[in-house]
């Protein structure tokens, strides 16, 4: 028994769970953006592949990780406009685009790496983000050795969802972008640009998306392999839900999936099968949404396209 | 001039074709970029997949799961509800059929087979309840609980066919089925199956069920319109459970025909998207089952002829991924498709 309790609050595991939970942190703030302005976003899986992929070719191609970032930002930000594009302006239903956005982006990401890498189901090695330590905060006894030293794309996660927290609650766009998601005529007759604001929306979506694919295959692995974002956007679709569509609620789940994730191996080697903590985020979502963890409702107008009358 | 009907079924054709001819001009648009010639590229798909009646057959065994997923996701989409979980829907009803399969030996083909048959229809149909039970009773949104069930079906069956089933070799799968619950392999050395039978039995039942029963009726209402349904005295959340069922159980046995009539037992992770090639197949084919088993043929065929490209060419065979994800997109923003042609019969 005291071995397990070591083992939960191991500082190793607990480093790990931020880790596993930034590329999931990124893709759900991704699903928030674009579930508060109406637009269900289930291609987050798909967003996060591309950036993957491109981030991992623009860091082959340059030796530049940091432009690997940027890329895999812009790439986000096509498939997002792509998403938005069939959605918002030829109101296909959102769900079965989203379902499109996954296959294209299984079927992209691997014809390009066997066109450009060969047959193999893996890229070559490539140059990668690598990790810091931060002067003082790595100083801290016990706290520093989870946060002292990390991939400043870990950083990144958690500023994003403070600055989240702060556009969607704390500025006009905010308030805009949740009245579009809620009641979209409403925010029409009173002047707001209901098709701009979910673009944008989306396109910010695809971004973060894409961020958190440039995680898995330039900073927490130096390659991309075929199909390696592995449900992830799922997992952050349901730390959406879990979290309630609020950054906070969202950094919160992510960090708690993530920490499943990380004590997974771990757990193994005392029984416990890795498939049940695979399991995990999804079942507790099904609980959470059938009112058990108190009621997740999402924003009234998702999934819904509106139609200018 | 034609009449209303006829125009409209008209329509219903032309859509989903020029949705296909869209994805395949967008597709060469691929097979130029690695640099070969999609004349090429295109016929050689043709011919390995309609050449010969041993291509047919291989076309007609990968169509066949398809018809089942296409079917499943068509039949819950005329009750109103969208069936993504149709994936996770095939995991449970190949596990269950597998199981009966291997643990029953001894038994005669005609009760073992049809035994294991009606297992991987209730895998599914269980499956496939959960997300409209939750619908029915407390009103959450069947996508979301079907998204998360695939993925539990997913790690559920990995960890019963690596852990408790584990059939003793390294690989991660079950044991075989005993040769009773097989399906009888039609046209050797094709692995194509009695399964196909299966599957245009399940559509005729599926169109015989939507069309031609008072069920059926009832689940098109609760499809059309569940505020009028209600009205008119159709019990909704019934119905509801029902569609949603009766789709796991179609998906189910998507399942079942690769377990019983290709793999003889059950592999981790066999299905790769079966399940969400249904949406696609069943856009495609408009949700309507004669359409459905069209498109699932034009899947397969795809499927089976870019093996071929793959080899004779140096187009990645995932072309044929993109050229589905690229019909799914057309096909389902309809209006697009629709302002394309009017522009044409304009100039």
């Amino acid at each position: 028994m005291g071995e397990v309790l070591a083992l939960l609050f191991n500082t190793a595991v607990f480093a790990a769970a931020l880790r596993m939970a930034t590329p999931l942190i990124f893709a759900a703030l991704g699903g928030i953006f674009s579930e508060r302005s109406g637009v269900v976003n289930i291609a987050l899986e798909g967003m996060m592949l591309i950036g993957a992929f491109t981030a991992m070719f623009v860091s082959h191609q340059t030796g530049l990780p940091w432009l690997g970032v940027v890329g895999a930002v812009l790439a986000g930000i096509v498939i997002g406009l792509l998403h938005a594009f069939f959605c918002i302006h030829y109101r296909a239903n959102q769900v079965v685009v989203g379902t499109a956005i996954n296959i294209f982006a299984g079927g992209l990401t691997v014809f390009l790496l066997r066109y450009y890498f060969g047959a193999a189901g893996t890229s070559p090695s490539v140059p990668t983000i690598p990790d810091i330590t931060i002067p003082v905060l790595s100083q801290i006894p016990w706290i520093g050795r989870i946060i002292g030293r990390q991939n400043p794309l870990v950083y990144l996660a958690l500023l994003a969802v403070v600055v989240a927290h702060l556009v969607v609650y704390r500025t006009p766009w905010g308030l805009r972008l949740r009245a579009v998601g809620e009641h979209p005529r409403a925010a029409d007759t009173v002047g707001v640009h209901v098709f701009r604001m979910r673009y944008l929306a989306v396109a910010l979506s695809g971004a973060l998306a894409g961020l958190g694919g440039t995680y898995l295959s330039i900073a927490h692995l130096s390659r991309f392999s075929e199909g390696m974002t592995a449900g992830r956007g799922f997992i952050a679709l349901a730390a959406v839900i879990f979290g309630k569509w609020t950054p906070y609620g969202a950094l919160g789940a992510c960090l708690f999936f993530g920490y499943a994730d990380a004590l997974q191996m771990r757990l193994q080697d005392v029984g416990v099968p890795t498939q049940f903590m695979n399991m995990l985020p999804y079942v507790l979502t099904m609980v959470a949404l059938a009112g058990f963890i108190g009621k997740s409702v999402g924003p009234k107008a998702s999934g819904e396209p509106y139609i200018k009358g | 001039m034609l009449s209303r009907a006829k125009a409209i079924r008209w329509q219903e054709i032309v859509t989903p074709l020029a949705a296909v001819v869209l994805a395949l001009i967008i597709g060469s648009g691929f097979i130029l970029f690695v640099g070969e010639n999609p004349l090429t590229a295109y016929r050689i798909l043709f011919v390995e997949s309609f050449g010969s009646i041993r291509n047919l057959a291989t076309t007609l065994q990968r169509a066949t799961p398809l018809m089942f997923t296409g079917l499943a996701v068509a039949f819950a989409y005329r009750a109103g509800l969208f069936n993504i979980g149709a994936e996770g829907q095939v995991y449970m009803g190949a596990f269950a059929a597998a199981w009966v399969g291997f643990t029953f030996t001894g038994l005669p083909r005609f009760i073992h087979l049809p035994l294991a048959i009606l297992a991987g229809m209730a895998g599914g149909a269980i499956w496939g309840s959960i997300p409209g039970y939750l619908k029915a009773k407390l009103g959450i949104h069947e996508v979301i609980n079907a998204i998360m069930l695939n993925f539990i079906a997913l790690y559920l069956t990995d960890w019963l066919a690596t852990g408790p089933f584990h059939g003793g070799s390294w690989v991660p799968e079950t044991a075989r089925i005993s040769p009773s619950a097989a399906l009888t392999r039609l046209y050797p050395p094709t692995r194509l199956s009695g399964g196909i039978f299966l599957a245009l039995a399940a559509a005729v039942v599926a169109y015989f069920i939507l069309w031609k029963t008072r069920q059926g009726y009832e689940l098109r209402a609760v499809g059309l319109n569940p505020q009028a349904a209600e009205y008119g005295g159709i019990n909704v959340a019934k119905n509801t459970v029902i569609a949603m069922a009766v789709a796991g159980a179609i998906a189910g046995l998507a399942g079942t025909e690769q377990i019983l009539g290709l793999h003889n037992r059950f592999i981790v992770r066999f299905s790769a998207d079966l399940g969400f090639m249904g949406i696609a197949v069943a856009l495609l084919g408009k949700n309507h089952p004669v359409g459905v088993l069209f498109a699932a043929i034009l899947f397969g065929a795809l499927q089976t002829g870019s093996a071929a490209m793959d080899r004779l060419t140096s187009v990645p065979r995932e072309l044929i991924t993109i050229i589905q994800a690229l019909i799914i997109f057309f096909v389902a923003a309809e209006y697009l498709i629709r302002r394309i042609l009017r522009m044409r019969e304009e100039a």
